[in-house]
């Protein structure tokens, strides 16, 4: 990564996004498909979601035939943390027009957010719509095709886990964190550290009561004061 | 209603309120600005979320009891681990990991 900002590069740079995507969304597809859900509506919820975990929890509560509004209250607590990587993010794109920036939080995602966020560590601060909107357009098509396709594929290819595609979020999650960690220059290394492993132990016995992503939103909530807490007090 | 009504009202309002998420903080903060406090707040969300992502991969959960670790997933993360230190390049680090996994599921034959 660099400090180029055009809209090419924010393609070049979301290349990884791409891919990992390609591999879930094929996988949503599939499932989808396996759960007599038209190839078609796949495309749309995927158009319209854009959020692979919550699309699984979607696809598994359509099947069940849950309630509407208990499915649309799941999905809204599932994404909710986008509401915070939102005013995490919008802060670097104070400049920018209202109806850019309604169309670049459109497209945002964990990955879309994490990558931007490590661009700025090459760009002492700056983003531009341009390089956003680039690196969060190619994983949307990517995302739209495998769906389609998956759903397409459908019987055919019965577990896509074999083959480890599930895993390239992780391994995005995984390089982030590191490279996060590597290039911050604002927090002390140490405190990142600590708050590195409070999130593990947060996660583990968390799990006992909070279910899955919900979990994530309640450990970054509480993880981030602690943060402020450690670096007033010790740092 | 017709399964295909249902569903697709239910795509919708998924739709609506993922997207009101994504929107409302960037359109809000257009007219107001945040404390010093909630700043530096902020300033922990990028590290804390990712590591939380990954490590919640690491287990399976049984609401009530303590997860139980997901060994392929763990094992694969010592690899990814040592490519982002390595090679500090996202692509390199997201093949390593698909292909240890894919690698690891192949040989317990899971």
């Amino acid at each position: 990564m660099n400090d180029n900002l055009t809209r090419r590069a924010g393609w070049h740079d979301a290349l990884p996004i791409g891919f990992s995507y390609f591999g879930i969304s094929l996988a949503l597809g599939i499932v989808g498909r396996a759960a007599g859900i038209n190839p078609w509506l796949m495309l749309l919820m995927s158009a319209l979601i854009f959020a692979g975990s919550a699309q699984f929890v979607l696809i598994s509560m359509l099947l069940t035939q849950d309630q509407i509004i208990a499915i649309v209250a799941a999905t809204f607590l599932i994404n909710a943390r986008l509401i915070l990587l939102g005013i995490t993010l919008a802060l670097h794109f104070k400049q920018t027009s209202l109806l850019k920036s309604i169309l670049l939080a459109s497209l945002l995602t964990d990955e879309s957010f994490a990558l931007a966020i490590n661009k700025i560590n090459f760009t002492k601060g700056r983003l531009t719509f341009s390089w956003f909107h680039g690196a969060a357009l190619l994983p949307y098509f990517v995302c739209l095709a495998a769906t389609f396709l998956g759903a397409q594929l459908g019987g055919l290819l019965t577990n896509p886990e074999r083959f480890g595609v599930d895993f390239a979020v992780v391994a995005m999650f995984i390089g982030l964190t590191y490279l996060q960690f590597e290039s911050d220059r604002q927090l002390p290394k140490k405190l990142q550290l600590i708050l590195i492993a409070s999130s593990f132990v947060m996660i583990y016995f968390g799990m006992m009561v909070i279910p899955g992503r919900l979990l994530i939103l309640v450990v970054t909530l509480c993880g981030c004061a602690l943060g402020v807490i450690l670096k007033h007090v010790y740092f | 209603m017709s399964t295909f009504n249902y569903t697709i009202l239910t795509i919708l309002g998924c739709g609506l309120v993922t997207w009101l998420s994504r929107v409302l903080p960037f359109v809000l903060l257009k007219k107001f600005s945040l404390s010093e406090t909630v700043l530096e707040y902020l300033n922990f969300v990028p590290i804390v979320i990712m590591s939380a992502l990954w490590f919640s991969s690491l287990f399976t959960q049984h609401l009530g009891h303590l997860p139980t670790i997901n060994w392929p997933n763990l094992i694969a993360s010592g690899p990814t681990l040592l490519s982002a230190i390595l090679s500090k390049n996202l692509l390199v680090i997201v093949i390593v990991g698909v292909v240890s996994l894919g690698l690891i599921r192949l040989i317990i034959g899971a």
